[in-house]
């Protein structure tokens, strides 16, 4: 009896620590709020869209996208942990329910959402790209013939490599890795000619982790745009919608011109669309199981998409990013606010 | 093989060259020996002497010379990894009450109930260290721990964890019940069989599609399942090695005695068959604290992961070779100093017990 | 009654197996029905499928022919090839170089004995993937880039991207100059028996294998010379032509061995160490020398407790093959990691990666229960 007690003494304390039951059956929604905190899965470090600063505070665009969320549904954007996550952990991780939400560093296909995953709302639009050191004087796919090239396995891009290889016969060599620090690593030590991934991941690379970052050039790999999309575990629409207007918020703030420093005066304005979008014309936030002033709330912590990208990815960053695709619809990119009504 | 014999009443000096160069084939084998030497001395050159120990700037870390700057400059990332610095203090008593409890624990004089009661202690004392949240301390999620506390960590609590699993696998091998004894086999050759490799993937990835969907267990715990099962595998194998050489007569004395199973067990088989197996029980132990490492694969932020990201900095000019030497080191200290202090531990055994 | 039958050890046994059996019958119950309701629910797409579907990811570097349009099964089959690969060359230099070290810390000599001793020491004390992780960053910072490859043997090239050297190129009748050849070597060891017996046993080697390679050189160049050098040339970024090893495949390669050889050694001395001293003075009494003894008397009486240990270590030489995953080399796990990431298909990947690797550990201990078996009869 006395040596029982013992055992059950030494697993007690692990067992309470390691294993957390969640109350029965309930929407992720009541999940998140129950829990107080919002889990999201993070890449394994692309300083600018999702990294731990040197105080091991995440920041980058997609970490503030699952900040927007955190303040939608806690009211608080300091209410979210980053799981880091590697390529073939973070699909299983979001099914399986490790995180709430799984922002952006996934393409939107047609496979991946057929299976298992809902996509919610674009928030980056990028091509796959190749970075080479300007030393090799190649500045377009069709003079690659024979390089070798970094590649992170759990990506499209293994496929998008083979697809440019045939397409061109350029006999490429992949180099597989399966950790994104390793297959960057590698592509710098001078193991591979080129390094492909989408482009706006390789321009944080190269301001992050090359010596000189003059020295590289990027350009595309295929034609072809890709929608990068936080997504969600399928089977809880409204959770999918709580994350997808989450983000809209952002991108409908961006075309009100509703800033951080004016979000609070905007609560005044006559414009009934703004009105409704500000929760101060109530409605919208029920509808979702939010509070009504969720985009305002949104808005005031982190500011609009045009804000959160200067500041991570933009022309405050060091990563020096063109809007590009990402500019508002009216300014010729390819995000489109959708109707708060 | 050369066994000369003849020459044993020399003086040293005359004795030592006679071996090395006393026949053709001493001769040879000196050459080689000297040949690897020699070998060696560039090393040599590149760690010591032409090392940077010091640097104003990371850049001025060029040339021949090891970069040993980069591992003071890395040295709080490698060790505890994203830990909040502020609660540092936390992760370093942490890191000293492992040590003091495996120091207490190579000591086969201390062993009975009394010091798995100090291990429970000490264990639930570290937790509450690294993970926080009450008494004041500021919460840390599982996500921050990082570095040789993790490492530490993962390694005594996989063992730990394991060790009653193992007993009862390693009895039930040896066992008279015929559905017991098949289901210990069929385990313990099935996880013998499998790379922990596999079992962390099945732990990281599939382990939450077995469990009902509301139960999150978060993935330093899912890593340690995994390791607790393979290292359950493995003791049971060395524990079952104790037990095969134990002499029958001591249970069935026991039983004539009319003592209980589970108590002849706990006073008298188990402290015998353990005392038997000490060596490859501190080898189970050395292997599991070098298997912690592989958990890198399933992305938990160990001490080589650490290390393997602080080499990623590009201020500092190409790192990796230093970082992996700054933390094969640690793991050579705690492993090479485990088996030395243990093999301390057995002699002194040895030779009270003949005197 | 109830009493005496509880009592009775053997009733009270069946009814704890049978409780138990139950047990672990509900648990998989409850397992199987969790993952069931789970993958339902989170509409993961299950069954194995996918398997004759075109994997179309690239790679690096294959032992059977593989193209992106093959089927993910064969890609398993690729994964599974290049761990077999992997474990079969480690194996074969681990034990040499285990076999050499066993020698040299058995060996009175001084310092060659000390030096192996603290190989054995420091590469058994520290973590197999840290191992690898700095033998692969060797690998991949030490050697120049290839433009400047260093070229220490004409057609050979040291640079960042692996070794490249001369490879045989097998023309139109190269077949025939092997068949060709063999025969001329068997037809040669023949007559060199029945050379006169006053010609030494060097000599009629050396005779005979000279005989030998200029006839094979004559039906080499009778037959339009068929068999070739190529040397690798540099074009354009990389080598082409030649053999190449990758630098991930090189550092697993040494990373394993080295590390393997320890553990070999230290088993391999133990065996020795088990013969008895007997042996060895029995040995000098008859005359032998010490190599002889060694070679001829101890070693193969060593080998019987070797043998399972041994095993073993090759097993887990095996099982360690998938470290190879964290410097990029293409054996089993990291296809199943990529084949996860295409199909999403965690659950089946993962089977099959566990089902190889315990269809291989099986087979292995059940080939080596049959060797010991044999070995162990040989005893007299």
């Amino acid at each position: 009896m006395m040596d029982h007690l013992k055992l059950t003494a030494l697993l007690a304390p692990m067992a309470s620590l390691l294993l957390a039951t969640a109350a029965q059956a309930a929407t992720t929604l009541e999940t998140v709020k129950e829990r107080g905190r919002l889990i999201c899965g993070a890449s394994q470090g692309t300083p600018g869209f999702g990294a731990p600063d040197g105080d091991g505070y995440w920041r980058g665009l997609d970490v503030e996208t699952c900040r927007a969320v955190a303040v939608a549904v806690l009211g608080d954007k300091d209410a979210v942990d980053f799981v880091p996550l590697s390529g073939q952990q973070r699909i299983p991780a979001l099914q399986t329910g490790e995180i709430d939400v799984l922002p952006r560093t996934l393409t939107w296909t047609l496979q991946r959402d057929a299976n298992g995953i809902n996509f919610t709302q674009p928030n980056y639009f990028e091509y796959t790209g190749f970075m080479m050191p300007k030393s090799l004087g190649i500045a377009k796919v069709e003079d690659m013939a024979g390089a070798s090239v970094c590649v992170q396995t759990g990506s499209t891009t293994e496929v998008v490599v083979n697809d440019v290889s045939t397409k061109h016969q350029l006999d490429l060599q992949p180099v597989v890795f399966d950790n994104t620090s390793a297959a960057r690593q590698a592509f710098f030590s001078g193991r591979c000619d080129a390094l492909i991934t989408d482009a706006g991941a390789l321009a944080s690379v190269r301001a992050s982790m090359a010596k000189n970052p003059d020295d590289y050039i990027i350009f595309p790999a295929t034609p072809y745009v890709d929608a990068l999309t936080p997504a969600v575990r399928q089977g809880d629409d409204q959770w999918l919608d709580i994350v997808r207007w989450s983000i809209q918020a952002l991108i409908a703030a961006e075309n009100f011109g509703i800033t951080q420093a004016n979000a609070e005066e905007m609560l005044q304005s006559e414009d009934p669309r703004i009105a409704r979008f500000l929760g101060t014309d109530p409605g919208n936030g029920t509808a979702l199981g939010l509070k009504d002033d969720f985009a305002y709330q949104i808005i005031k912590a982190l500011g609009n998409y045009g804000e959160m990208f200067d500041r991570n990815v933009g022309e405050h960053s060091p990563l020096k990013l063109e809007r590009g695709y990402n500019a508002l619809y009216k300014d010729g990119g390819l995000m489109f606010p959708l109707a708060f009504q | 093989m050369t066994r000369s014999k003849s020459i044993t009443s020399a003086a040293f000096p005359l004795r030592l060259v006679a071996r090395l160069w006393g026949d053709r084939m001493s001769a040879v084998l000196t050459l080689v020996s000297i040949a690897i030497l020699v070998a060696l001395v560039p090393v040599f050159e590149w760690a010591i002497l032409d090392a940077h120990w010091a640097v104003a700037a990371p850049a001025d870390c060029r040339g021949g010379g090891a970069c040993w700057a980069f591992i003071a400059a890395k040295l709080r990332l490698i060790l505890f990894g994203l830990y909040p610095p502020e609660a540092q203090w936390r992760a370093i008593l942490v890191i000293a009450l492992i040590l003091a409890l495996v120091l207490l624990t190579l000591s086969p004089r201390l062993w009975g109930g009394r010091l798995m009661l100090v291990w429970s202690a000490g264990i639930a004392v570290m937790l509450v260290l690294m993970g926080g949240g009450i008494f004041g301390l500021s919460p840390v999620p599982t996500s921050k721990w990082g570095g040789l506390p993790v490492t530490l960590l993962l390694a005594v609590l996989s063992l730990g964890l394991a060790f009653p699993f193992a007993v009862i696998l390693a009895l039930g091998r040896r066992g008279s019940l015929p559905v017991v004894r098949g289901l210990s086999i069929f385990l313990i050759e099935i996880v013998r069989g499998l790379p922990l490799v596999g079992l962390l993937f099945v732990a990281a990835i599939l382990l939450p599609l077995f469990l009902p969907a509301d139960w999150t267990i978060d993935k330093l715990g899912r890593t340690l399942a995994a390791l607790t099962v393979f290292a359950a595998a493995y003791l049971a194998e060395v524990i079952r090695g104790g037990l095969q050489g134990l002499p029958p007569g001591q249970v069935e004395a026991a039983q004539a005695l009319g003592i209980p199973y589970w108590k002849a067990v706990w006073h008298i088989v188990l402290p015998q068959a353990i005392q038997k197996v000490i060596p490859p029980l501190t080898n189970t132990a050395i292997v599991m604290v070098k298997n912690t490492s592989l958990v890198l694969i399933v992305g938990v932020f160990d001490m080589l992961s650490a290390a393997r990201s602080a080499a990623t900095d590009p201020a500092w000019p190409a790192p990796s070779i230093e970082a992996y030497l700054f933390v094969a080191g640690i793991y050579f200290i705690i492993c090479f100093g485990i088996a030395r202090y243990s093999r301390h531990l057995e002699t002194g055994i040895k030779s009270r017990s003949q005197s | 009654m109830l009493r005496t039958l509880w009592y009775s050890s053997r009733l009270r046994g069946w009814t704890a197996q049978i409780a138990l059996l139950g047990g672990l019958a509900c648990l998989l119950w409850w397992i199987g029905g969790n993952t069931i309701d789970n993958l339902a629910e989170r509409g993961i797409r299950t069954g194995f499928g996918f398997l004759t579907r075109p994997a179309r990811f690239p790679i690096s570097e294959t032992v059977v022919a593989y193209t992106p349009s093959d089927s993910f099964l064969w890609a398993y089959v690729v994964g599974v090839a290049n761990t077999i690969w992997l474990s079969v060359i480690t194996i074969g230099l681990a034990t040499a170089g285990g076999l050499a070290l066993a020698l040299a810390r058995l060996s009175a000599h001084p310092m060659l004995s000390r030096l192996a001793a603290a190989y054995v020491t420091v590469f058994r004390n520290i973590p197999l993937i840290v191992q690898l992780l700095f033998c692969y960053g060797v690998a991949t910072s030490v050697f120049p880039a290839p433009r400047l490859a260093l070229n220490p043997l004409p057609g050979v090239f040291l640079s960042l991207r692996g070794v490249y050297a001369p490879a045989l190129t097998l023309g139109q009748g190269a077949g025939w100059v092997f068949a060709l050849s063999a025969l001329l070597a068997a037809a040669f060891a023949l007559t060199a028996r029945r050379w006169p017996a006053n010609v030494p046993t060097a000599w009629r080697v050396t005779g005979a294998s000279g005989l030998w390679v200029l006839a094979s050189i004559v039906v080499w160049w009778l037959a339009g010379r068929p068999i070739g050098l190529e040397s690798p040339v540099l074009t354009g970024l990389n080598f082409r032509g030649g053999s190449y090893l990758s630098p991930e495949f090189t550092a697993i390669i040494i990373g394993l061995s080295l590390y393997t050889a320890a553990f070999a050694g230290e088993i391999i001395r133990g065996g020795i160490e088990a013969v008895g001293k007997g042996q060895w003075e029995g040995g000098r009494a008859l005359g032998l020398t010490e190599r002889q003894i060694m070679f001829k008397v101890i070693l193969p009486q060593a080998l019987r407790i070797i043998v399972p240990p041994m095993t073993s270590q090759y097993l887990s030489t095996v099982k360690n093959t998938t470290l190879a995953v964290a410097v990029g080399y293409p054996e089993l796990g990291l296809i199943v990691n990529t084949v996860i990431n295409q199909t999403g298909q965690a659950l089946e990947s993962i089977m099959i990666m566990l089902g190889v690797f315990l269809t291989i550990s099986l087979s292995v201990s059940l080939l080596m229960n049959w060797f010991n078996a044999r070995i162990a009869l040989v005893e007299r």
